[in-house]
C-alpha cells in the first residue's frame, strides 16, 4: 500500500463513510440477489465519476443489467461484444482524443472504462485486451470473474476454478471432474507481457472494504492502458445462499485461492499477503464446502487443490502471482 | 467520362494505384481514426494512410490492431464517440471480423471501410472473389463496387456523404477487386481540399453521440419486445438511402462536373440500341467494353452494364433498363453454391429484380475470374456470343456457364 500511495496522487477513499453517495449505477438492472459483479459496476463507476464512458462486453453485466428502456447507466454506455472488451475501450479512447485533437469536443479528461466477464475477457478478448494494453490511451479494462458464462447458463470458462460442476462440467456415472483446466491467472499474464500498461491490479469487490474503489481510481490516475480483474462470488452459479456473497469472496482471498494484489510499474503490492510469512491462509477447505459447485469433490480433490494453492505461495518466485522457480544461473 | 470540369476543384493529378486513390480520399475527407491490420490486397491503403499520417498530412488517431476483430471494434467504437472512421480488410480477414460488421451496421454507425475482394480459404488464394464484400449483403450495409482508381476517391468522398446522412446512417462497404484495381495504377485527379470541404460536411452523430454531456445508453437488450421495430428502421433507413444517393451524386456534380450520369447505381456502355447486353461488378467491365467495342465493328447489337450499387439494389432503375434487352448475361465473379440453379450471387440478385416486369429478357449466367483468374477479352466476347444465343432460343437450359475453368 504504501508504494502505491507514494507513486501515485488520487483522491484516496479512506473508509467506508467516504464513499461517495452518488449513484452512477441505479435502479432498472435485473441482477440476481447477492450478485457481486453487480456490486463490481456500482462501484467502479462511483469510483471513476460522471465524466466517464463506459462500454458493456456481453455477458451477465450486459443481459442482465441493460433491459431496453431500463438501463441502470447515469453516465454513457454502450454495448459491446463479448470478445471486444478491449477493442471498444481502445476505439472510444481513440475517438475522443482525435476529436479533442482537432478542437471539436472540449479538451478534459474522460475516463474510459469497458468490463467484460471471464469468458469475453480471459478466454475470447485476451487479443483485444493485449492490444489495448500496448495502446497509449487512457483507459480502464475490468473483468469481472464469476468463474462462468453466467448469464448464458453458468457454462464453464477458462477461469472456473478447478474440478467445478457447471453445465459444461456436470457429475456423471463414470467421470466425477469434467473440469480440468486450472484458473487462468489473466491479470499476472497481462502485467508480465506489457510494459506498456502501468497498472494491474486483482480485487474483490467486498473485500477489504473500499479496497476496489480506490484501485479504479489509482487505474485511471496513473494514465495509459490499465487493468483489473475481480473475483465475483455468484449465488446462482456457484450454488450457495445469497446472503453469503461478500463471506464467500473473503474466503477465497484469505484461503489464497483468489490472490489480491497490485502491480504498478513492474512492483507487485499484496492486498492480502497470503504467504505463511505474511497473514497466511485458512485452509480452501472453508471456501470450497460452502459451495454447491464443489458438492461433489472428495479429500483427494481437496488436498490437490490445497497443494496448488501452497504452491503458488510458497514456491513461486512471485508468490501468487507469477508461476516460476529458481534463479537464473550462469552456465560455466 | 468527365464532360465539364469547373478549374481549381481539382489540386493535381498523379499516377496512384486504387488503394492509394483511396488513401487520399481519406486524407480530403479528414477521417478521424483509421486501425489497421494488415491483409493482401486491401493492405495497402494502410501503407498509404500511415505514410500521410507520418508526413503530417492528416491528423488523426492510427492504430494498428491485434485481429480483424479489433480493428472493426476500434472504428466502430470510434464512430460511436463521434470521430469519422475507417478501416478495411480483404478475403478471410474481413470474415474474421464479421461479427463486427454485423453489429456496426445494427448499431448505424456510419464507418467507411474498403474491401479488396479476396478470394476466401481455402486453399489460398490472393486473387479477387466478390463472395467477401457480399457476405454483408443482407445485414444493414451500403455496398459498392467502383471500376477505376479516380472513382474509389470521389467513392471515399461519396460514401462518407450517403453514411452519414441523417437519413441514412447505415455503414459503407468500398469494394474494389483485388490486384486489378487496389494495385492497378491510373492517373487520377486529387481534388481540393476546398472543393471536398463544399461537398462533404462534417460528421455530426449528434443524440446519439457517447459522452458525459450526452449520457444515453446504446443498444441494449431488447428481445421479442423491440428488435423488430427496430429491424423495421434499419429497412426504412435502407429504403431511403436510395433517395438519398441520387441527391449525393447530383451534389457531387455540381462541384465537380458532370461526374456521374443518372441513375448513378449503374453505368452504361453502348446500350442505346443493344439486343443483349451483360452485366458485372468491377474490373470486369474493361475486358467487356473493349469486346463490346470488337462484336459491334462487326456489326453485333451489344452492350454492357456496370453495375456499381449493390446495396441498396436499383431494383427499379435497373429493371426499367434491363427489360429494352432480348437477353441479359449476368457475370458473377463470386459462387452461391446449391442455390437456385446453381447460379451466382448477382444472378439471383438481377433476376429477382427482373421479375415484377411484364416483359422480361432471357437471363444467363456466367461464373468466371475466380481466384483472380483472368477474364480475357475473348472469354467476354464467348459470353456475348452464349448470351446471343439465348436471346433466340424458346427455351433456357443449362443456362449456367462456367468460363475459364479446365474442365
Amino acid at each position: 500500500m504504501a508504494t502505491a500511495d507514494k507513486v501515485l496522487v488520487y483522491d484516496r477513499i479512506k473508509g467506508v463513510k467516504q464513499i461517495p453517495l452518488e449513484e452512477f449505477y441505479t435502479s432498472g438492472h435485473r441482477t440476481c440477489q447477492g450478485c457481486e459483479s453487480a456490486t463490481v459496476m456500482r462501484q467502479f463507476i462511483k469510483a471513476a465519476g460522471p465524466r466517464t464512458v463506459v462500454a458493456g462486453s456481453t455477458g451477465c453485466m450486459y443481459v442482465a443489467n441493460t433491459s431496453y428502456m431500463t438501463t441502470p447507466w447515469i453516465v454513457p454506455w454502450m454495448h459491446t461484444q463479448l470478445g471486444a472488451g478491449g477493442s471498444s475501450a481502445v476505439g472510444m479512447a481513440a475517438g475522443l482524443r482525435a476529436l479533442m485533437r482537432k478542437n471539436r469536443i472540449p479538451q478534459e479528461k474522460i475516463n474510459v472504462i469497458s468490463f467484460c466477464g471471464d469468458l469475453g475477457g480471459g478466454d475470447m478478448g485476451l487479443s483485444g485486451i493485449s492490444g489495448a494494453l500496448q495502446t497509449d490511451y487512457d483507459l480502464l479494462i475490468i473483468m469481472y470473474d464469476n468463474e462462468s458464462a453466467a448469464n448464458t447458463d453458468i457454462q464453464a470458462t477458462g477461469l472456473t476454478t478447478w474440478g467445478a460442476q457447471t453445465t459444461f462440467s456436470p457429475v456423471g456415472k463414470v467421470e466425477r471432474i469434467m473440469h480440468r483446466r486450472w484458473k487462468k491467472n489473466v491479470a499476472a499474464m497481462l502485467a508480465v507481457g506489457h510494459p506498456n500498461c502501468r497498472y494491474v491490479a486483482t480485487a474483490c469487490a467486498t473485500y477489504p472494504p473500499v479496497d476496489f474503489l480506490n484501485k479504479v481510481r489509482k487505474a485511471l490516475s496513473i494514465g495509459g492502458p490499465t487493468f483489473i480483474h475481480t473475483y465475483d462470488p455468484c449465488p446462482k452459479g456457484w450454488d450457495f445462499h445469497p446472503r453469503y456473497s461478500h463471506e464467500l469472496g473473503e474466503l477465497g482471498v484469505r484461503s489464497g485461492l483468489l490472490p489480491l494484489y497490485e502491480i504498478i510499474d513492474g512492483q507487485v503490492v499484496y492486498t492480502y499477503d497470503a504467504r505463511k510469512t505474511g497473514k497466511g491462509r485458512i485452509p480452501v477447505r472453508e471456501y470450497l464446502t460452502k459451495q454447491g459447485r464443489f458438492a461433489h469433490l472428495t479429500e483427494e480433490d481437496i488436498a490437490y487443490i490445497q497443494r496448488m494453492v501452497d504452491e503458488m505461495w510458497d514456491e513461486w518466485e512471485v508468490p501468487g502471482v507469477a508461476p516460476f522457480r529458481g534463479t537464473l544461473k550462469v552456465s560455466a | 467520362m468527365a464532360v465539364a470540369q469547373p478549374v481549381g476543384v481539382y489540386e493535381r493529378e498523379d499516377l496512384l494505384t486504387g488503394c492509394q486513390a483511396v488513401a487520399e480520399g481519406i486524407r480530403l475527407a479528414n477521417v478521424d481514426v483509421i486501425s489497421a491490420y494488415p491483409i493482401r490486397p486491401y493492405t495497402e491503403v494502410m501503407d498509404a494512410i500511415s505514410k500521410i499520417i507520418a508526413d503530417g498530412k492528416l491528423v488523426a488517431e492510427y492504430i494498428v490492431a491485434d485481429s480483424e476483430h479489433s480493428q472493426f471494434e476500434i472504428v466502430k467504437h470510434a464512430a460511436s464517440v463521434g470521430a469519422r472512421a475507417f478501416a478495411g480488410s480483404s478475403g478471410t480477414g474481413w470474415m474474421y471480423g464479421f461479427e463486427a460488421l454485423v453489429v456496426t451496421a445494427t448499431d448505424r454507425l456510419p464507418v467507411l471501410f474498403l474491401v479488396g475482394n479476396r478470394a476466401l480459404d481455402d486453399p489460398g488464394a490472393f486473387g479477387v472473389e466478390h463472395n467477401d464484400a457480399l457476405a454483408i449483403r443482407d445485414m444493414g450495409w451500403l455496398l459498392c463496387w467502383v471500376a477505376t482508381a479516380q472513382e474509389a476517391l470521389e467513392h471515399v468522398l461519396l460514401g462518407y456523404r450517403i453514411a452519414e446522412d441523417k437519413r441514412v446512417m447505415m455503414p459503407m462497404a468500398l469494394a474494389m477487386d483485388g490486384a486489378f484495381l487496389t494495385h492497378s495504377q491510373h492517373i487520377v485527379r486529387i481534388p481540393s481540399q476546398e472543393a471536398v470541404n463544399r461537398f462533404l460536411p462534417p460528421f455530426d452523430l449528434a443524440e446519439r453521440r457517447l459522452h458525459p454531456d450526452n449520457p444515453v445508453s446504446i443498444a441494449p437488450q431488447v428481445n421479442e419486445d423491440w428488435v423488430m421495430e427496430i429491424r423495421r428502421q434499419n429497412w426504412e433507413a435502407a429504403r431511403r438511402a436510395r433517395g438519398v444517393i441520387v441527391q449525393a451524386y447530383e451534389e457531387f456534380n455540381q462541384v465537380f462536373g458532370e461526374r456521374y450520369k443518372p441513375p448513378y447505381y449503374f453505368e452504361e456502355f453502348m446500350t442505346d440500341d443493344a439486343e443483349v447486353v451483360l452485366i458485372g461488378m468491377g474490373t470486369v467491365a474493361m475486358p467487356a467494353r473493349t469486346a463490346v467495342r470488337r462484336l459491334r465493328e462487326q456489326g453485333h447489337r451489344v452492350g454492357y452494364v456496370n453495375l456499381r450499387w449493390f446495396r441498396p439494389f436499383p431494383s427499379v432503375e435497373l429493371r426499367e433498363s434491363l427489360r429494352r434487352f432480348k437477353a441479359v448475361g449476368v457475370v458473377d465473379r463470386d459462387f452461391a453454391h446449391g442455390s437456385p440453379d446453381d447460379g451466382g450471387v448477382l444472378l439471383h440478385e438481377i433476376r429477382s429484380c427482373l421479375y415484377p416486369a411484364r416483359e422480361r429478357p432471357a437471363v444467363v449466367n456466367f461464373i468466371t475470374g475466380l481466384g483472380g483468374r483472368d477474364v480475357s477479352i475473348q472469354d467476354a466476347i464467348r459470353m456475348f456470343e452464349i448470351t446471343q444465343e439465348a436471346a433466340r432460343k424458346e427455351r433456357l437450359d443449362g443456362f449456367v456457364t462456367w468460363v475459364g475453368v479446365r474442365e
